[in-house]
Parts: C-alpha cells; sequence; structure tokens
C-alpha cells in the first residue's frame, strides 16, 4: 500500500525531525513526546529568529492593571510551600538586610546590596507581561540588567546556564541569550514606584522574550552553572522549559 | 448504501498527496480545536487591545470552565505614580488550569499543520491543483451563481457531482488562503518571542489581546467549515467519500 507508506513515512521522517531536535544541548524531553515539541521550538525559535531584536516596548498612556498569579505570599505563613521565614523577617524590616547571592561558575561569587547592585547599571522599559493563561498586562519597569551583574561577578566561559530563585521556592533557568538579553533585568522599580510586596518586592527578574512564568519574583539567590538545570522541575512536571511561545 | 460501479467511477480521485495532506492535517486539526479550547477555558475571557486581563474590561466572557466571572482577589492596590485607574491585585482562586499538556500539545500539532500545510501549499501551486481543481474557472463565479449554488445545499443533492462545486471552491479558497494563513500568524503574534523579531505582527493584528480574540473567532469559523464540511460529506455518500479522500483509488 504505497498511499499507506507515504503516510508513515510522512510521520517518521517528521519524529526523525523531532528526534533530531534531542541532541546534547537541547533541554532534556524524558521521553515525552510534548518536551520534544518544546525543544524543538527552542530549537526553531533559537535557529530563525533574531536573537538581540528587543520586546515590543510601550507608552505610559499605555500602562494597564495588573494581576499578581503567583504560588503565594513568601511573608505570609498561610501560604505553606511558599513562605519564607526569612523572608518574613527581611520584609518586616523594609528589605534593609536583603542580599542577592551571585555564585556558581563566576570568579567572584558574593553577595549583592541593593545599593551595590544599583551602581551596576539601569533600564527602564514599558513592556508586556504575557501570561501562559492567555492574559497579558503592560507595566513600567526599571531595574539593573542581569547581563551586568553576571559580568561583575565575573561569568566564566565554560557557563551555560543561569538559575534564579526566589523566596517563595520557586526557580527559573535560562540559556545565556535570554539571560544577556538587553531587556532581561533584574527590577526593583514598578511604574515609578518601588515594587510592591506582591509584585516581587524588593527585586524580581523581567524577562520579556518569554511568557510569565518565567519572570522569578522575590529574588534571592542567582546560580551559573556550566550545565542544564531546571530548579522548579518544570519539565518533570509538565511544563516547557523553554517559553518563548 | 448501494455504491454501484458506475458510482464508484463517478467518485472523485484525488491525488495521493492530497490524501496524504489532507490526513495529517485533519490529525492536527482535531488536536488542536481540543487543546485550544482547554487553553480558553483556563482563561476564558477575550479583550480588544494590547494587553488585557481580569482586572481590566473585557469583550465577553466565556461560561465553559470553573473560571467564568470567578471572584477572589485580594483587595485590589492603586499605582501611586500613574494618573489613571491602574491597580494591581493577587488572585486568591484556585484556577482551573492544564495548560502543562495544552500548550505544548498545541504547539506540537501546530508544528505538523504548518509542516503539511507548506508541503500542501507547494505541491498545490506547482501540480495545478488550485488552478485546475480549486480556482473558479471562466465566466463560472458570479454573485449570482454563487447564490443558486448556495440555495441548492438545502435541497436533497440529485447526484453526486464528480468534481467541485462553485461554493465548494470558494470555500476551500477562503479556508486555505485566508482562514489557515490568519489563524497561524495570530497564533504567532502571541509568542513574546516571535514578535520580538516581527513586530509588525503586533501592528497589523491590533495588538496581543486582539490577536487572540482574532485567533479564537477565526478558530470558531474553521470548526463551523468543518461540521459543515462533514455534513456534505455524509449527505453525498459516507463511504464514498471517505475511500475517496483515504484508501480510494488515486488518479
Amino acid at each position: 500500500m504505497t498511499r499507506r507508506r507515504a503516510i508513515f513515512a510522512g510521520l517518521t521522517s517528521a519524529g526523525a525531525l523531532l528526534l533530531s531536535s534531542c541532541v546534547k544541548k537541547a533541554p532534556p524531553t524524558y521521553g515525552s513526546i510534548l518536551r520534544m515539541g518544546d525543544d524543538l521550538t527552542y530549537m526553531a525559535q533559537r535557529g530563525l529568529l533574531s536573537q538581540r531584536a528587543l520586546a515590543m516596548e510601550y507608552q505610559k498612556s499605555e500602562i494597564t492593571s495588573f494581576p499578581v498569579t503567583d504560588i503565594g505570599d513568601p511573608a505570609d505563613p498561610a501560604s505553606k510551600n511558599a513562605y519564607s521565614k526569612e523572608y518574613e523577617e527581611l520584609q518586616r524590616n523594609n528589605f534593609k538586610d536583603w542580599t542577592l547571592t551571585v555564585d556558581g561558575c563566576v570568579s567572584k561569587p558574593g553577595k549583592y546590596t541593593m545599593g551595590e547592585l544599583k551602581m551596576l547599571g539601569e533600564r527602564t522599559q514599558i513592556t508586556r507581561h504575557t501570561c501562559e493563561e492567555g492574559w497579558s498586562a503592560i507595566a513600567e519597569w526599571t531595574g539593573v540588567p542581569l547581563s551586568a551583574v553576571l559580568k561583575d561577578a565575573g561569568i566564566l566561559p565554560v557557563a551555560r546556564y543561569v538559575s534564579i530563585y526566589g523566596f517563595d521556592k520557586y526557580a527559573e533557568s535560562f540559556d545565556m541569550l535570554d539571560a544577556f538579553h538587553p531587556q532581561t533585568i533584574l527590577a526593583h522599580t514598578m511604574n515609578g514606584e518601588t515594587i510592591p510586596h506582591r509584585n516581587g518586592a524588593p527585586l524580581r527578574l523581567r524577562v520579556e522574550t518569554q511568557i510569565g512564568y518565567k519572570n522569578v519574583k522575590y529574588l534571592q539567590r542567582i546560580v551559573v552553572t556550566d550545565k542544564f538545570e531546571d530548579p522548579n522541575q518544570d519539565i518533570k512536571g509538565g511544563w516547557s522549559w523553554y517559553t518563548g511561545i | 448504501m448501494s455504491a454501484s460501479s458506475s458510482a464508484e467511477t463517478q467518485s472523485i480521485r484525488h491525488k495521493r498527496w492530497v490524501k496524504s495532506t489532507h490526513f495529517i492535517i485533519t490529525i492536527s486539526f482535531l488536536v488542536l480545536t481540543v487543546s485550544g479550547f482547554e487553553i480558553l477555558m483556563v482563561h476564558p475571557r477575550l479583550y480588544w487591545g494590547k494587553a488585557g486581563n481580569d482586572l481590566t474590561p473585557a469583550l465577553f466572557e466565556l461560561p465553559v470552565s470553573r473560571n467564568y466571572h470567578h471572584g477572589g482577589w485580594e483587595k485590589s492596590m492603586p499605582f501611586k505614580n500613574l494618573n489613571g485607574s491602574q491597580v494591581t491585585a493577587a488572585r486568591t482562586y484556585d484556577i482551573f488550569n492544564e495548560n502543562g499538556w495544552g500548550r505544548s500539545t498545541h504547539f506540537l500539532a501546530a508544528w505538523f499543520l504548518i509542516a503539511t500545510g507548506l508541503l500542501y501549499l507547494i505541491a498545490g501551486f506547482f501540480s495545478g491543483h488550485f488552478r485546475s481543481n480549486l480556482a473558479p474557472g471562466r465566466g463560472e463565479y458570479s454573485f449570482k451563481a454563487l447564490w443558486s449554488d448556495f440555495v441548492s445545499h438545502f435541497h436533497k443533492p440529485a447526484d453526486y457531482p464528480g468534481k467541485y462545486g462553485l461554493l465548494q471552491k470558494v470555500t476551500y479558497l477562503w479556508v486555505i488562503f485566508f482562514l489557515f494563513p490568519v489563524v497561524i500568524l495570530t497564533g504567532f503574534t502571541m509568542s513574546p518571542a516571535i514578535t520580538a523579531s516581527y513586530p509588525f505582527l503586533l501592528k497589523i493584528f491590533f495588538g496581543h489581546q486582539s490577536a487572540r480574540t482574532i485567533h479564537f473567532f477565526a478558530a470558531v469559523l474553521l470548526v463551523l467549515f468543518l461540521l459543515v464540511h462533514v455534513v456534505m460529506v455524509i449527505r453525498l455518500g459516507f463511504k464514498r467519500n471517505i475511500r475517496a479522500i483515504t484508501f480510494g483509488k488515486s488518479s
């Protein structure tokens, strides 16, 4: 049956295309066909799109209301897993003692105070937050480019991925293209005021080329790694690690 | 069903590549419809404009999941430095969300649809399939002829036509060259990475949320097309038509 063979040949070659994306550099799929599709999208977007292109920036008049839909308030013991006693105490003191730890594949691992971070640079952008749920919101963010922090910490040539951890125990990792994207910033200011508590105080990540859930809040620690890590277990939890779409 | 041998010879004989692309596109489209509906269930509110969310007004909201009109928001706080009414508020409601598989299934099926669709377009142009089978012939197209063909669809078909009718041709051309491109491009417009490289998409579809709303309506039209398509297939002889588009004789 040549027709059947034609169909099967088509399907197997499409499958081979998917498998060929599972080269060493791609995130693990654990044999799931959905994760193979995610990897294909990741490779295709990395291969076909401009990696330095900026996400659209908006006018001040286009700023919208902004829902908070995270896994819970880390200052509230009622939010169970997301609760952090350390964060609650830092918040009570208005984050005066807060620091950001940067370690892993860097020559100068250490802690940064908010003042030290602000000395490294500043970028303001009015961008759209795009949630996987389907909604979107526009806000103005001011913060330190992640690239400036990584350079200051002396990122090593073996570095391949950057994992970013929040006090709510949420975490996400990024490849170097998104970590060094000019719009990837650690934001301390939202719409011209100190970032409101539930929007990720005192510092949160903005990655404008990916979907909302990659934007870690309540930042605690940055770890540069030489191999792939999935600190939030997105992939094992059944979610795409790369969310450019 | 009395599919006599003479009726069998009257059947449209599709080319092999038409059958295989039709098969893959059908499966992809069904998977896209199911996963797309799941994604809609997670946020069944549609908007017009550049951005929209639970704290901004919607065009309309569909009662398709427990997320419909859900309350569950903490007190909203205005942004001090904005003179408008923009606020932030934390959600307390545990929403329905199966987007882990929903989104990845949608994009995987979209890969198959786009790859197969491109093959179909290339083959359709170069084999003359579009020109000889789908483009209305010279003098065939007029509004009057289209209308009378439309009206005739409500009567019992006299005979199996053996070739495409005018309304059928026009409908297929709209589906192939308008609805599918619109649904694919509005899909791209919802991607933060694609629109960073191709910001014109956000312009031609009036923004991220407008693109999402257009994506929804284009998908609804495609599902309506599918329903009418299946009804016509059944009315004109289900077995014969299914055989013709799958394992029947090829031209």
